[in-house]
C-alpha cells in the first residue's frame, strides 16, 4: 500500500511556520527567561520554541502534517468569518451606537443552510482523513519486525523477523539524567531523551513494530515517524514505519505509567542498510557471547557484584537503592521473605511477580535473577549468606 | 416551621415574619431550592480553588525543567486529583447549584420535586470530596492513575485508590438523584401554559443534561466497581491472563466519559442562550433548532467514545466509524453558535459583565471545539493523543467553555440571589483579565503539543522549556483572578453590599425568574402562576 | 419533624405540592454513608477497625432512612400528597430503574466484550507470541474449558441453565404473578387477598435468594467455579451477584410495603408506593430474564 503524500522535506506550508516561529523565538527570547537554559533544538527530537508538528521523516507523518495544516486553514477560515460576522454585529449593532433591535427569530431556510454546509465541510475534512488512517493501519508485508515491550520504565525491544533476527536488549534512560532531572539540574539538548541503547533499524524499510506490555500500558511514540501506539499487557498491537532519511529520531512513553512515566523515552537510531547488517552483525555476535549459560556455577561474590548491577537497573526506581521501599512499596532490607532461608520464595516473587505491584521479572536472564537475589540476600542489613545458582532459576521457571 | 406549606386561600408574604427557618438548620437542614442552590454553589466555588491549587502546584513544577518542588509520584497524584476534583467538585455542582436556584423560578414551580432527596444530593457530596481531599494524607498518597483510572495502572495503587473508587460511588449516587430531582421538576412542575416548547433554554439544557447523568453515571459505576473486585477480590475484567481486557475499561469509562464532558457544556450552552437574547434586547433566534441541536449533541456523544482511544489500535473500520461520528458533532454544536450570532445580529446590544463572559464563551469555546475537531481526525491525533494539545483542547472548552457560563451565569443572576447590583468595574476586570490570562496558559500548550510534549508529565526536554514557563506565569495570574473574585465581588456582594438590584435588573431580560422579587424571596410560586402566552410574564 | 405538619392539611386541605419543612434526615443519612465509604475502603486493605466502621455506618444509615420514610409514609397517609406528587413518585422510579438498567448494562458489555473480544483475540495466532498455550474458548460452550493460559486459572465447571436456575426462573416469574394478582386484589378492594397475595410473593422471593445462594455453594465446592475463575467467573458472580442483591433489595421494598398494607395503608386509587415496588420487582425479573439466557443459556 502506498501513501498519497507528497515527498518529504520542502513544503511551503513548513515555510510559513518557519517565519512564525522565529518572529515568536524572536518575541519570547526577548520577554523570557530562556537564555538562561541552554539549549539547541535536537534533530530528530523537539526544536526549541517548537510551534508546529516535527520535520517528517516518514510519509505517514508527512501526510499527518498535510491533514493538520489542511485543517487548520479550514478551520481558520471558518474562524475567520464567523466572528467576523460577530464582530461587526458587535461593533456595529450596539445600543450606544442607536441600534434599536430587529424582530427575526427564526428561519429555517437558514437553520438547514448552516446545518448542510458544515456537514459538508466535515465530510470534505474526513475524506482526505480516511486515506491516511488506512495507510496507517496498513502494516502488511513489512521488512523488519520488532517487537517493543514496555517495562515501569524501559523498553524492551527484540527483533522477531529480518535482518537482525534474534537481537534483543533493554533500552533504559541514561542514569545520569534521571539524577539530573532530580538535583533540578537538567542539561543537555537530548535531556531526558538519552538512552544506553538505542533501537536501530535501516533506512527505507518497512518496519512493523509490534507493542505490548509487562505491566500497565504504555505507549510508543516517535512523532517524526508519526506513530504512537499503545504498548498493552497480555495484548499485542502493531504500527509500522518506513524513515526516509538516516539520523537519530526521538519520542517518549505517551501513556501515564506510574511515576517514572516521564522517564521511559524511545530513541531509534536509522542507519543505511550496509551500517545497519554491520551493526546487526556485531550486535548478534556480541551477545552471543555475553549470553550465559544458565548451568555454569558462579562464586558468590562475582553473583553478587553482577547482582548489584541488575538491582542499580531495575529494581532500585521503586525498592531505592538503600532498599528501604516506601509506600505501597515492601521494603527489601530486613524483610522476611528475602531473609527466609527458603530460597524458593524469593525466586517465585521475581519470576511470578507480587500483589499487583511487584512485577514479574520473567524478562531478566536465569543468571540475572540469580545475581539479584544473591546480592539483595547479603546486602545492607541482609547477612544470610545465601547464594541463589542461575540453574535453580531456571528449574523454578519450568 | 409550618410556613412551607401555608398556603392556598390567603395571599402569602404578609404573616410570615418567620418566613423561613434561621440559624445553622436553615443550611444544614435545608429543603429549600434556593438555599440547596447556594449551598452547592459555595461548595463548587470550594472545590474550585481546591483544585486550583493543585493546578498551580502542577505548574509551579513545570515552570522550568527538572524537578524542583515535588517528586514524580507527588506530581502523578496533583495531576490525578486535579482532573477529579474540578470535573466532580467544582464544574458538575456549580451546574447543579444554578439548576437548583433557576429550575424552579424558570418554570414557575414552588420548588424542587424532591425537597429533601435534593439536600441529600447535596450533603453526599460532602463526605465524598472529604474522602477524596483527604486521601492525599493515606499511606502511599492519593491515586496517581490520571482522572481516567485506567487499569492496570489503578490495581498497583495503595488504599487511597479504595477510598477514592467508594467515593465516586457516592458521588455517582448524588448525581443520579439531583438528576432525577431535576428531570421530574421540569417534566412535572411546570406552571400551567409553560409548555415544554416556551422553556427557557437552560430549562431544555439541563432537562437533556439530566438525562445524560441517569444514563451514564451508572456506568461509571460499574468501571470502577470491576476495579475495586480486580484489585481485592481476585476477578479478572482488565487482567489478561484470565481472559479479560485492560482496553476494556477504557471502553467502559469513555462510555461515561464522553457524555460526561458534554454534561459540563451544555448546561453552559443553556445559560449562553439565556444570557445573549437579554443583551441583544431581541428573542433567542431559532429556538427549536437549539433544542435539537443540544438533543442532538447529547445522542450523538453516546457513539463517540473511542475517539479517546484511537492510540489503543483498534481495527481501521472502528478508527474510521469513531472519528466520523465525533466530527458529525461539530454540525449541531456548530448551529448553536451560528445562533447565537444569529441572536446578535441587529439586536441593541450593551455589554455589562454578563454579556461580556458570554460573548468571551463563544470566542473562546468555539477555538477549544476547533481544537476538538482536529483531536477527533485520527491520523492527526497519532500525534497529539496524550500530549498537551488534548490538555489545551480541553481547558478551552471546560474553563473557557463552562467556567466562564458559570461566571456569565454568576454575574446574570447574583442580583436575583443577593439582592444586590455588582459594580460593573469589578466584573470587567474580572473578566479581561481572567481572558488574558486563560489565554497566556492555555495556548502555548497546543504549540507543547504539536512538539510532542507528552502530558502526566513531572518533567520534560529543555526545548519545551519557554512554553511552559509562559504558561504558568499565565497560571498563576489566572488563579490570582479566581481569588480576586472571591474578595472583591463575591464576598461583598454575599455580604449585601452594593446598589439594590431591581426585580429586573437587565432591560432585555426576559424569563420567569425576572417577575419575583430581587433577593428572591424564600417562597416563590407557591401557587402556580397564571402565564402569558408565550410563558414569560406573570400575569394575574 | 411531624411538627412540620399543619393541622388545616389533615383537616381535608390538600396543598397544591407538597413541600416539606427542614429535615434533619438527609444530612444524617449522608454522615452514615461516610462510615460506610470510609469503612468499606480500609476494609477492603484489611484495617482491623473498619469493618466495625462500616457495620455502624450502615446501622446508622439504616436507622436514619427508617425514620425518613416512616415520616414520608406520615405525610402521606395524613393526605398531604397531591395527585401532582403521585406523578413526580411515578417519573422518578422509572427514571431510577432506567439508571439501574444502564448500571447492569456496564457488566452485560462487560460480559460481551470479553466473550466476542478479549477471549478469543487472547487466543488468536498473533497473540501465540505471549500466551503460546492460551485456550481462546469461551467457557460455557465448551464444559470443563478455561478460557486462560495454562496455570493462571484453576480448571472449573460452568453453571448450566439446568436445574436450579430453570427453577429460580420459575420461582421469579411465579412471583412476577402473583404480585399482579396482589395488584389487582388491591385496585378491587380485596385487601385480605393483597395480603396473602404479598406474603406469597414476598417468600418467593426469599427462596429465590436460598436456591442463588445454594448455587453459589454448589459452584464453589462442586464446580470449582469461583470468582477468581478468570473473566468467566468475574461475569458470572458480578451480574448474578448484582442481581441477586437487587432481588433482595426488591424483596424488602415488597415486605416493608406487605407491612403497610397490613397496618391500613394505600386506598384501591392511591397506592403508588405500591407499584413502584412493584415496578421495581419487574425490572429485577426482566434482568433475570436476560442473564438466564445469556448468561446461562448461551
Ligand atoms: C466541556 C468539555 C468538552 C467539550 C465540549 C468537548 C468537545 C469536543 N471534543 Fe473534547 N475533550 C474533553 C472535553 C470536551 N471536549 C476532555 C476533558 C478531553 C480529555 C479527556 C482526557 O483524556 O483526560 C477531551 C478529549 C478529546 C479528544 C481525545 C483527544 C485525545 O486524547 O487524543 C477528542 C478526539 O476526538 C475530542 C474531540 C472533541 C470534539 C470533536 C468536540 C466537539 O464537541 C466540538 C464541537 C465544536 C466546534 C467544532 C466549534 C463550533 C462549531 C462551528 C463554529 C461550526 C463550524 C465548524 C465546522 C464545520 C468545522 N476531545
Ligand atoms: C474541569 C475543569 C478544569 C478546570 C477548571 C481546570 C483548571 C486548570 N487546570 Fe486543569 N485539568 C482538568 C480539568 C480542569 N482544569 C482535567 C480533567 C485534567 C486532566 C487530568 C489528568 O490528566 O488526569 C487537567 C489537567 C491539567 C494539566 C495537565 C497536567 C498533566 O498532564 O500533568 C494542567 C497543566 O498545566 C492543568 C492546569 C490547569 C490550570 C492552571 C487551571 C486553572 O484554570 C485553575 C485556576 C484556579 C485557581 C488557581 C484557584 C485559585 C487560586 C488559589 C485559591 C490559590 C492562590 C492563588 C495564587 C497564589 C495565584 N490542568
Ligand atoms: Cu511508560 Cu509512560
Ligand atoms: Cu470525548
Amino acid at each position: 500500500m502506498t501513501t498519497p503524500a507528497p515527498s518529504i522535506p520542502t513544503r511551503p506550508e513548513s515555510l510559513t511556520f518557519e517565519r512564525l516561529r522565529q518572529a515568536g523565538m524572536a518575541l519570547a527570547a526577548s520577554a523570557l527567561t530562556t537564555a538562561a537554559w541552554a539549549v539547541n533544538d535536537l534533530p530528530g527530537g523537539p526544536a526549541v520554541r517548537q510551534f508546529d508538528l516535527p520535520q517528517p521523516a516518514t510519509r505517514i507523518a508527512a501526510a499527518q502534517q498535510d491533514l493538520h495544516v489542511m485543517m487548520l486553514w479550514i478551520c481558520g477560515v471558518i474562524f475567520v468569518a464567523v466572528f467576523g460576522v460577530m464582530f461587526y454585529s458587535i461593533y456595529a449593532h450596539r445600543k450606544s451606537k442607536g441600534a434599536k433591535p430587529a424582530d427575526f427569530h427564526e428561519s429555517t431556510t437558514v437553520e438547514i443552510v448552516w446545518t448542510i454546509i458544515p456537514f459538508l465541510i466535515v465530510i470534505g475534512m474526513a475524506l482526505p482523513a480516511t486515506k491516511v488512517v488506512v495507510a496507517q493501519k496498513d502494516t502488511t508485508n513489512a521488512d523488519i519486525t520488532v517487537k517493543a515491550t514496555g517495562y515501569q520504565w524501559k523498553w524492551g525491544y527484540d527483533y522477531l523477523k529480518g535482518p537482525g533476527e534474534g537481537i534483543q536488549f533493554v533500552s533504559t534512560l541514561d542514569a545520569s539524567q534521571r539524577a539530573l532531572s532530580d538535583a533540578g539540574k537538567p542539561q543537555g539538548d537530548n535531556y531526558l531523551l538519552k538512552v544506553d541503547e538505542p533501537l536501530v533499524v535501516p533506512v527505507g524499510k518497512k518496519i512493523r513494530v509490534i507493542t505490548t506490555a509487562n505491566d500497565v500500558i504504555h505507549s510508543f511514540m516517535v512523532p517524526a515517524f508519526g506513530i504512537k501506539q499503545d504498548a498493552i499487557p497480555g495484548f499485542v498491537r502493531d504500527t509500522w514505519f518506513k524513515a526516509e532519511k538516516t539520523g537519530d529520531f526521538y519520542g517518549q512513553c505517551a501513556e501515564l505509567c506510574g511515576k517514572e512515566h516521564a522517564y521511559m523515552p524511545i530513541h531509534v537510531r536509522v542507519l543505511s542498510e550496509e551500517d545497519y547488517a554491520k551493526w546487526a552483525e556485531a550486535k548478534l555476535k556480541a551477545q552471543l557471547a555475553k549470553a550465559d549459560d544458565p548451568n555454569k556455577v558462579w562464586a558468590q561474590a562475582d553473583l553478587i557484584a553482577r547482582g548489584e548491577k541488575v538491582y542499580a537497573a531495575n529494581c532500585a526506581a521503586c525498592h531505592l537503592p538503600n532498599g528501604k521501599g516506601g509506600g505501597a512499596i515492601k521494603a527489601i532490607d530486613g524483610s522476611a521473605l528475602v531473609l527466609d532461608a527458603d530460597k524458593g520464595k524469593q525466586i517465585n516473587v521475581l519470576l511470578n511477580g507480587q500483589n499487583n505491584i511487584m512485577p514479574a521479572w520473567r524478562q531478566l536472564s536465569d543468571t540475572e535473577i540469580a545475581a539479584v537475589i544473591t546480592f539483595t540476600k547479603n546486602s545492607w542489613s541482609n547477612k544470610t549468606g545465601q547464594t541463589v545458582q542461575p540453574a535453580e532459576v531456571l528449574a523454578a521457571r519450568k | 416551621m409550618t410556613a412551607v406549606l401555608d398556603h392556598g386561600g390567603h395571599a402569602h408574604g404578609h404573616d410570615h415574619a418567620h418566613d423561613h427557618p434561621h440559624g445553622w438548620r436553615r443550611w444544614l437542614f435545608a429543603t429549600n431550592h434556593k438555599d440547596i442552590g447556594t449551598l452547592y454553589l459555595l461548595f463548587s466555588f470550594t472545590m474550585l480553588l481546591i483544585g486550583g491549587v493543585l493546578a498551580l502546584g502542577i505548574r509551579a513544577e513545570l515552570f522550568k525543567p527538572g524537578l524542583q518542588l515535588v517528586n514524580p509520584e507527588l506530581f502523578n497524584q496533583l495531576t490525578t486529583m486535579h482532573g477529579i476534583i474540578m470535573v466532580f467538585g467544582a464544574i458538575m455542582p456549580a451546574f447543579v447549584g444554578m439548576a437548583n436556584w433557576m429550575l424552579p423560578l424558570q418554570i414557575g414551580a414552588s420548588d424542587m420535586a424532591f425537597a429533601r432527596m435534593n439536600n441529600f444530593s447535596f450533603w453526599l457530596m460532602i463526605p465524598a470530596s472529604i474522602i477524596i481531599v483527604a486521601s492525599f494524607f493515606m499511606p502511599g498518597g492519593a491515586p496517581a492513575a490520571g482522572w481516567t483510572l485506567y487499569a492496570p495502572l489503578t490495581l498497583q495503587m495503595g488504599p487511597s485508590m479504595d477510598a477514592a473508587i467508594f467515593a465516586m460511588h457516592i458521588m455517582g449516587a448524588s448525581s443520579i438523584m439531583g438528576s432525577i430531582n431535576i428531570v421530574v421538576t421540569i417534566l412535572n412542575m411546570r406552571a400551567p401554559g409553560m409548555t415544554l416548547m416556551k422553556m427557557p433554554m437552560f430549562a431544555w439544557t439541563w432537562l437533556i443534561t439530566a438525562y445524560l447523568l441517569i444514563a451514564v453515571m451508572p456506568v461509571l459505576a460499574g468501571a470502577i466497581t470491576m476495579t475495586l473486585t480486580d484489585r481485592h477480590f481476585g476477578t479478572s475484567f482488565f487482567n489478561p491472563a484470565g481472559g479479560g481486557d485492560p482496553v476494556m475499561y477504557q471502553h467502559i469509562f469513555w462510555f461515561f466519559g464522553h457524555p460526561e464532558v458534554y454534561i459540563m457544556i451544555l448546561p453552559a450552552f443553556g445559560i449562553v442562550s439565556q444570557i445573549v437574547p437579554a443583551f441583544a434586547r431581541k428573542k433567542l433566534f431559532g429556538y427549536h433548532s437549539m433544542v435539537y441541536a443540544t438533543a442532538s449533541i447529547a445522542i450523538l456523544s453516546f457513539i463517540v467514545w473511542a475517539h479517546h482511544m484511537f492510540a489503543t489500535g483498534m481495527p481501521v473500520t472502528g478508527q474510521l466509524f469513531f472519528m466520523y461520528a465525533t466530527m458529525l458533532i461539530s454540525v449541531p454544536t456548530g448551529v448553536k453558535v451560528f445562533n447565537w450570532i444569529a441572536t446578535m445580529w441587529r439586536g441593541s446590544m450593551t455589554f455589562e459583565v454578563p454579556m461580556l463572559w458570554s460573548v468571551g464563551f463563544i470566542f473562546v469555546f468555539t477555538m477549544g471545539g476547533f481544537t476538538g475537531l482536529i483531536c477527533s481526525v485520527a491520523p492527526i491525533d497519532t500525534q497529539i493523543q496524550d500530549t498537551y494539545y488534548v490538555v489545551a483542547h480541553f481547558h478551552y472548552v471546560l474553563v473557557a467553555g463552562s467556567l466562564y457560563a458559570l461566571y456569565a451565569g454568576f454575574y446574570y443572576w447574583a442580583p436575583k440571589w443577593t439582592g444586590v447590583m455588582i459594580p460593573e468595574w469589578k466584573g470587567k476586570v474580572h473578566f479581561w483579565l481572567s481572558l488574558i490570562t486563560f489565554n497566556v496558559t492555555f495556548f502555548p500548550m497546543h504549540f507543547l503539543g504539536l512538539a510532542g510534549m507528552p502530558r502526566r508529565y513531572a518533567d520534560y526536554p529543555m526545548q519545551f522549556a519557554d512554553f511552559n514557563a509562559i504558561a504558568s506565569v499565565g497560571a498563576f495570574g489566572f488563579g490570582l483572578m479566581q481569588v480576586y473574585f472571591l474578595f472583591v465581588v463575591l464576598i461583598p456582594a454575599m455580604m449585601g453590599k452594593g446598589e439594590p438590584a431591581p426585580q429586573r435588573p437587565w432591560e432585555g431580560a426576559e424569563g420567569l425568574e425576572w417577575e419575583v422579587p430581587s433577593p428572591a424571596p424564600f417562597h416563590t410560586f407557591e401557587e402556580p402562576p397564571k402565564l402569558n402566552a408565550d410563558a414569560t410574564r406573570v400575569v394575574g | 419533624m411531624s411538627a412540620t405538619i399543619p393541622s388545616h392539611s389533615a383537616a381535608g386541605k390538600v396543598p397544591y405540592y407538597f413541600v416539606p419543612g427542614p429535615s434533619r434526615h438527609p444530612l444524617m443519612a449522608a454522615i452514615g454513608l461516610f462510615f460506610v465509604v470510609l469503612g468499606a475502603g480500609q476494609w477492603v486493605n484489611g484495617s482491623g477497625w473498619a469493618p466495625y466502621c462500616l457495620a455502624f455506618g450502615l446501622l446508622w444509615w439504616a436507622v436514619v432512612l427508617k425514620q425518613w420514610f416512616a415520616e414520608a409514609i406520615h405525610e402521606s397517609e395524613s393526605g398531604l400528597y397531591s395527585d401532582r406528587i403521585d406523578i413526580s413518585f411515578r417519573w422518578s422510579m422509572a427514571w431510577f430503574i432506567f439508571s439501574e438498567v444502564m448500571f447492569f448494562g456496564a457488566f452485560f458489555g462487560a460480559l460481551y466484550w470479553a466473550r466476542v473480544h478479549s477471549v478469543p483475540e487472547l487466543g488468536n495466532l498473533e497473540h501465540q507470541l505471549l500466551w503460546p498455550d492460551f485456550k481462546g474458548l469461551w467457557p460455557s460452550s465448551h464444559p470443563g474449558a478455561t478460557g486462560a493460559p495454562a496455570g493462571h486459572v484453576e480448571a472449573f465447571s460452568t453453571m448450566g441453565p439446568w436445574p436450579l436456575p430453570t427453577i429460580n426462573t420459575a420461582l421469579l416469574l411465579t412471583s412476577g404473578v402473583t404480585l399482579t394478582i396482589a395488584h389487582h386484589a388491591l385496585r378491587e378492594g380485596k385487601r385480605g387477598m393483597t395480603i396473602a397475595f404479598m406474603w406469597l410473593t414476598v417468600l418467593l422471593g426469599f427462596v429465590f435468594l436460598l436456591c442463588q445462594g445454594y448455587e453459589y455453594y454448589h459452584a464453589y465446592t462442586d464446580l470449582n467455579l469461583k470468582l477468581t475463575s478468570g473473566v468467566y467467573g468475574s461475569t458470572f458472580f458480578m451480574l448474578t451477584g448484582f442481581h441477586g442483591f437487587h432481588v433482595f433489595v426488591g424483596a424488602l421494598m415488597l415486605l416493608f410495603i406487605t407491612l403497610r398494607l397490613q397496618k391500613g395503608h394505600f386506598t384501591p386509587e392511591r397506592h403508588f408506593g405500591f407499584e413502584g415496588a412493584a415496578w421495581y420487582w419487574h425490572f429485577v425479573d426482566v434482568v433475570w430474564l436476560g442473564l438466564y439466557v445469556i448468561v446461562y443459556w448461551m
